[in-house]
């Protein structure tokens, strides 16, 4: 059985990511981390779809890759808005959603 | 519509359907002055001294038309009633008997005044049963009616007039005093600032006392009885101005309103007792018929006689009289003397049946109304005995003299005391406008002591009438007063061989007494007015013809009026025309009266006639009258100006003096109405009545508002606010500190956000794992 | 006719409140034209209302007239029913009159704080609201109409009143509305105990005694009636609210509450309370007698200690309305007559006292007794019309208050057989000791302000004069009326006899065993 090693791949990415995002102060890094993560995501779905002879698995690689790179764009496009405001992409000092 | 004896008074019903011009004529006069009086050259005097003399004629015609009725239809009833007298027996009349042929029966007629209430007996009976040829005295003619009329219908109530011997009397002495009145009037209130509205009132008063006297129901009876009460109030309180005026208006009329609560409440009794009927006749023919109990007419006839006591001036609520001289002169004589103040007396011959059925007069030797009667005539006449005030001995004596005639009818004289207030009437008001002339003369004043004397050589004509009119009051002979005094004291029927209807012993010794003290005091005014030395300054002098003419004529009415009814073995003594013996009796007395001879319990005589009792009454009122002036005369021979001893017995004497006292003071009966009653109803009471109702009705709705006030601040402080409120604010509170506490996770830190997503998800995940 | 018949007692109640809306239309500067307004509504009324009354069948004056019975209020089966007999045509005919009085006397006696439009307006919602209670049939409509007078009457005290009106028009109003409460839950008891379908007047009377409600039931029922319109009449111990609302009222008000709105209260007994309850009439009767005689000498003592024109005028208002309560009290024809009689003749005569009393306040500013004085000197006329007012209030014979007065003292010597003669008979005594300090009281009123000199304060206020134009046309149509009722007394009577022997009837049935005793 080869899963295992994928989905071993998979977690080690996740991890990173999330280490990335919960870590990183610099908006483009989070941004990056989160693409680890689906990423991670991705190969999981590959993985399952091969094991189980099914296509769902590729097609909602697919998908997934088509949302990430939409999500990009629109990460981007706050931080760059963050950094105009702001002259700094440091996520920490975004805090007006504070209650 | 009624007529009974229409075919034979035929040429004459005019008359009688239309007597009730003769009130009508002074109440258009009335209404004319008031409203076009002030632009009259004589500001409205000869408005009502037209209407005056008009009515005077028409009651004189009235009167002769009577007159003439009963000599017409007398023939056989002359015969009957002359059996009374000369048969030394007295036979009772039975003038019933002959349907249609009652002498001197009334003549009613009537209108429909007004429907009320319901009865189904009655239906007809306003229209029917009153018709003037019922036999007087029918038993149960009244319920006769109830002939199935099944459907009911309001039964009427009538107004209309009532022509019988008592009621004509009156018209003509009302008509002829008030014309005299009027005449007098113009001089004496001349100048006056309300002459026109004098002249008003005069006339008012004329109408509504021939209204009263024409009733044909005891309803008109309280209507005109109170409208007489009202035109008092106005002419007492005539100069307003001055409080002492207007209070003695206010104690005449609430006096009188204190003796018409018995008006009313005997009206009531009697109305109901007479099958609900307001009629006089009808009551006047129940009471006699026996149809209604003793009992209900006695407790009616006390009630009555309380009216009687306010209007007539009976003990004890006769105080209003003697105040009621502050009104102008020619009133005192008009109301106080003549007219009104018989209303009374006059109320007690309208409904004489019931009193004399009440009282159970016939046989019976004291009864109530003899009794106050009695009481009033002793009382008034020795108040009449401390008067300053030469109206107050006239206004005394006018009181002393209304319980005569009272008294007279206590005894069941009847025709004495209307004879006795015809008589009176003249006599009175000669004397009441004599002093009018005498205090004209004297500058307004009525004070004998301080501003008369000696009057008699200025003004001789004054003079002269005022003795006659003394005379006659004193009951000397043949002047008016003796004959209609003598009859009263024959009534008794004490003295021997008069044989009246009961032995009234103690009312004859009270008219007796009267009799005497009547001479004395009358005696006492004459002179300190006429007599001795002139007390007042400036001259005085003789009234104008306008005052002096109406002293005349009434001084000669009183010298005549008294023949009229003179007994008739006087009259065969004298060999005069038989037929000139007791006129008045066969001219006034009406047919109900002599009805009474129905019941057997119930008869009705008429006494006899004693020459020793007249020796001996006249002999003791000249011999009173003589007494005081010898009094008199040894005090101006000691002093010519003193009007009193100046240590007489009054004042020596202990008892005597507190006598005096209780007389000066007016048995101090003033003091318990004004101050007694009147002041604690007005004061305290009233005070009692208004502090109950701010303090505790009104304290109490004011309490129930109050507190509900402080219980609904209660509530909303407490209930609303704390209770109701408060969980909703608790609640919303709440929220807001759970809030607060949530808050600080809310650091705005994207990443932070992140890490508890994540730290969430593993422990979901761990649930998933490691429990599911 | 047809119009008439079908058409005018509603074009007649309903004519002022037209009046009232088109005033609302008017800018409130234009006062004159609003006087105008008002006054041609109130006289539109009182020419239709004279129209129905010279077409009135006074020979059956027992019947319903020109009656109208349509669907109002489907839902609980209340009607638009109404119309006029010989009971309610006084009291029409006395309200007609004395509302066009009342604002022809407004012309120039507004009062402070102005606002003739509000005024007048108010004045006309009140004319729609008697006039309605007067001829109502169905007790839903009369009760609404019934409340429509209060809500004018609290803001006429409320507005344009004396110092003290805020107090003076709660009280009013709180407490006449109380006594509604009760009032309306002894209707809509009796609606749902007789299983009525409807709440016309004559018919629930008939499902009473179909249904044969028992005496404690009709005893309640009686008794919530009696808390509504004894509040309303004011019978003692419910008066406090009259003095005070009177004193406090503008002229005008005090004339409208004296004239006809204490009227409601005596006009729902003889008409609601009576007929329908005739058992419950039974035992309160007694009862009212009572706090009727009470009344009677209690508000003439009242009237001694006051020191107030307005408020003695107000508190003789309990003692006579003690005298229609008596009257109502007895049970018999004579009573009840007398009653209607004297709802009418203490309508005129003391709306004619407040009358006075206005003007005297208009030109003294003042009404303590004590400082008025010979009015007689300087305003001769009014004087002397104070006089024949006072006279007629004291129940003089030959003035309208003396048939009041005399037949409900007389009724009470024999009441209904139903009732304790000799209980009866004490207050019959009673009430003629009334008359006594009546005379009192308004005799003393009249010496101390018409008679004497004027005082000094007083003696040449130029202020002072004697009866001006509008005074006159106000006052003489009510004075002719006091004088001719007092002479012919019929006029009432024999319009009021036939109903009110319809309601005798009734008792008359109930106690057929026991015949009515003659007295003695």
């Amino acid at each position: 059985m080869f899963l295992n090693q994928f989905l071993f791949l998979a977690a080690i990415l996740f991890c990173i990511g999330v280490y990335g995002v919960l870590t990183r102060k610099n908006g483009v890094l989070v941004l990056m981390s989160i693409e680890l993560i689906l990423n991670a995501v991705n190969i999981n779905l590959v993985a399952f779809g091969a094991f189980h002879q099914h296509l769902s698995g590729q097609v909602f690689a697919l998908f997934v890759i088509a949302v990430a790179a939409a999500e990009v764009g629109v990460g981007l496009a706050i931080v760059l808005l963050i950094y105009r405001n702001r002259r700094s992409i440091n996520v920490a000092e975004a805090n007006i959603l504070k209650g | 519509m009624f007529l009974l004896a229409a075919e034979e008074a035929a040429a004459h019903s005019w008359l009688y359907d239309n007597v009730w011009l003769i009130p009508a004529l002074p109440a258009a006069a009335f209404v004319l002055i008031l409203f076009f009086g002030k632009r009259l050259p004589n500001k409205g005097a000869e408005i009502g001294i037209a209407a005056i003399v008009t009515a005077f004629i028409l009651a004189v015609l009235t009167t002769f038309t009577w007159i003439g009725d009963i000599a017409d239809s007398g023939a056989h009833s002359e015969e009957a009633h002359s059996l009374v007298v000369d048969g030394g027996e007295a036979i009772p009349v039975d003038l019933t008997a002959e349907e249609g042929e009652v002498r001197g029966a009334p003549i009613i007629n009537e209108v429909e005044w007004f429907g009320i209430g319901t009865d189904a007996n009655r239906a007809t009976l306003g229209t029917e049963a009153n018709g003037h040829g019922e036999p007087a005295g029918g038993e149960g003619d009244t319920h006769a009616d109830s002939d199935g009329h099944a459907e009911k219908s309001a039964f009427s109530i009538s107004i209309g007039t009532w022509v019988d011997g008592q009621s004509v009397m009156m018209l003509f002495v009302v008509t002829f005093i008030s014309l005299l009145v009027h005449i007098y009037s113009t001089d004496y209130v001349n100048g006056d600032r309300r002459y026109t509205h004098y002249f008003a009132f005069l006339s008012l008063f004329t109408a509504s006392m021939l209204f009263m006297v024409l009733s044909s129901s005891t309803l008109q009876l309280i209507v005109g009885w109170e409208l007489v009460g009202v035109c008092s109030f106005a002419l007492i309180g005539h100069w307003w101005e001055d409080q002492a005026n207007s209070d003695a208006a206010l104690k005449a009329f609430l006096t009188n309103r204190v003796g018409d609560i018995g008006l009313l409440i005997g009206m009531t009794i009697l109305y109901f007792a007479a099958d609900q009927s307001f009629s006089i006749k009808t009551i006047n023919e129940m009471a006699v018929a026996g149809d209604i109990s003793k009992g209900t007419l006695q407790i009616a006839a006390l009630c009555l006689m309380a009216a009687v006591m306010s209007k007539s001036g009976q003990f004890i609520l006769h105080t209003w009289l003697p105040d009621a001289m502050a009104g102008p002169t020619p009133v005192s004589a008009l109301i106080h003397a003549a007219t009104m103040v018989v209303a009374g007396v006059y109320m007690i011959g309208r409904l004489y049946p019931v009193f004399f059925v009440g009282f159970g007069i016939a046989g019976g030797s004291i009864n109530v109304m003899a009794f106050i009667g009695g009481l009033t005539c002793v009382g008034g006449g020795l108040l009449a005995f401390v008067q300053r005030d030469i109206k107050k001995v006239l206004a005394y004596s006018t009181v002393s003299q209304l319980g005569y005639m009272v008294l007279a009818l206590g005894m069941g004289a009847y025709t004495a005391g209307m004879f006795h207030l015809f008589t009176h009437a003249f006599f009175k008001a000669c004397l009441f406008l004599g002093a009018g002339s005498v205090s004209h003369a004297c500058h307004h004043s009525f004070d004998m002591k301080a501003d008369m004397g000696g009057l008699r050589k200025y003004m001789p004509t004054t003079f002269a009438t005022f003795m006659i009119g003394t005379a006659a009051l004193a009951g000397i002979p043949p002047l008016a007063g003796f004959w209609s005094k003598d009859e009263i004291l024959v009534g008794a029927g004490v003295w021997p061989g008069t044989e009246g209807n009961g032995t009234y012993t103690i009312p004859f010794i009270f008219g007796m007494i009267t009799a005497a003290m009547t001479a004395a005091y009358m005696t006492r005014a004459v002179w300190l007015t006429f007599f001795g030395d002139y007390r007042g300054h400036e001259e005085p002098h003789e009234s104008g013809p306008r005052i002096t003419v109406p002293l005349v004529i009434l001084a000669s009415m009183a010298v005549v009026v008294g023949f009229f009814n003179m007994p008739s073995g006087f009259v065969k003594a004298l060999r005069l025309p038989e037929g000139w013996a007791h006129k008045f009796e066969d001219w006034v007395e009406p047919a109900g009266v002599a009805t009474f001879v129905s019941k057997e319990a119930n008869k009705f005589t008429h006494a006899k006639p004693s020459l020793s009792l007249a020796v001996v009454a006249t002999a003791l009122a000249v011999g009173a009258g003589f007494l005081v002036w010898n009094y008199y005369k040894r005090l101006y021979a000691m002093d010519p100006k003193a009007t009193e001893y100046t240590n007489g017995m009054a004042s020596r004497i202990p008892p005597l003096a507190a006598g005096h006292r209780v007389l000066e003071n007016k048995y101090y009966l003033d003091h318990l109405y004004t101050g007694v009653i009147a002041g604690g109803t007005k004061g305290p009471l009233a005070r009692a009545a208004n502090w109950t109702n701010q303090n505790i009705l009104d304290g109490l709705v004011n309490a129930v508002g109050s507190t509900s006030v402080v219980a609904g601040r209660f509530i909303y402080r407490f209930i609303d606010q704390g209770v109701v409120d408060g969980t909703v604010n608790a609640s919303g509170s709440t929220a807001s500190r759970l809030g607060q506490l949530l808050r600080g996770m809310q650091s705005g830190q994207v990443r932070q956000y992140a890490t508890l997503m994540f730290g969430a998800a593993t422990v979901l995940v761990a649930v998933f794992i490691f429990a599911v | 006719m047809d119009f008439l018949n079908s058409w005018g007692l509603t074009a007649m109640v309903f004519a002022p409140l037209v009046g009232a809306v088109v005033m609302m239309l008017i800018p409130e500067r234009d006062e004159e034209l609003h006087k105008m307004v008002a006054l041609v509504a109130s006289v539109v009324s009182f020419i239709i209302g004279a129209l129905l009354l010279t077409n009135f069948d006074y020979g059956a004056s027992g019947t319903m007239q020109f009656g109208v019975d349509r669907s109002w209020i489907d839902v609980i089966n209340a009607r638009y029913s109404i119309g006029l007999d010989g009971m309610s045509l006084p009291l029409i005919a006395l309200t007609l009159l004395v509302t066009p009085l009342v604002i022809i006397y407004s012309w120039n006696h507004i009062p402070s704080p102005g606002n003739a439009k509000a005024f007048l307006m108010l004045i006309l919602v009140l004319h729609t609201g008697m006039l309605g209670t007067f001829v109502a049939r169905d007790l839903v409509l009369f009760f609404v109409f019934f409340e429509v007078v209060l809500l004018p009457m609290y803001f006429m005290i409320g507005v344009w009143g004396g110092e003290d009106r805020l107090y003076a028009s709660i009280k009013f109003f709180l407490y006449t509305l109380f006594g509604s409460a009760f009032m309306l839950v002894s209707f809509l008891a009796l609606y749902w105990l007789t299983g009525s379908e409807t709440f016309n007047m004559v018919e629930l009377a008939a499902q009473v005694q179909a249904e044969g409600l028992t005496r404690n039931q009709q005893a309640l029922l009686f008794g919530g009636m009696f808390l509504g319109f004894g509040i309303k009449v004011p019978m003692f111990p419910f008066h406090t609210w009259l003095p005070d609302a009177h004193t406090q009222a503008p002229t005008q008000g005090s004339v409208i509450l004296a004239a006809v709105l204490l009227k409601l209260g005596t006009y729902g007994f003889v008409r609601i309370a009576l007929p329908i309850l005739p058992e419950g009439a039974v035992v309160w009767a007694p009862w009212i007698g009572l706090l009727a005689v009470i009344g009677i000498i209690y508000g003439a003592l009242g009237c001694l200690a006051q020191t107030d024109m307005k408020r003695l005028i107000a508190f003789s208002s309990v003692a006579h309305m003690g005298y229609v309560m008596l009257g109502i009290a007895t049970l018999t024809d004579f009573g009840i007559n007398a009653a209607i009689f004297g709802m009418v003749a203490h309508g005129l005569i003391t709306g004619m006292l407040f009358f006075i009393a206005g003007s005297v306040k208009e030109r003294y500013h003042t009404l303590e007794i004590k400082r008025l004085g010979g009015l007689l000197i300087q305003a001769p006329r009014m004087g002397w019309i104070l006089g024949i007012t006072s006279m007629a209030s004291l129940g003089l014979p030959g003035l309208a208050g003396f048939w009041g007065e005399f037949p409900a003292i007389l009724a009470a010597y024999n009441p209904n057989a139903g009732l304790n003669t000799t209980l009866f008979r004490v207050y019959m005594v009673v009430a003629a000791i009334g008359t006594v300090l009546a005379a009192a009281y308004l005799l003393w009123l009249l010496q101390r302000t018409a008679f004497g000199e004027p005082s000094e304060e007083f003696a040449d206020d130029p202020n002072i004069h004697d009866t001006v134009f509008t005074e006159w046309v106000a006052w003489v149509p009510m004075l002719i009326l006091i004088i001719v009722l007092g002479f012919v007394p019929g006029l009432i009577f024999d319009v009021t006899n036939e109903p009110v022997s319809l309601i005798g009837d009734v008792f008359e049935n109930m106690s057929s065993d026991s015949a009515l005793g003659t007295g003695g």
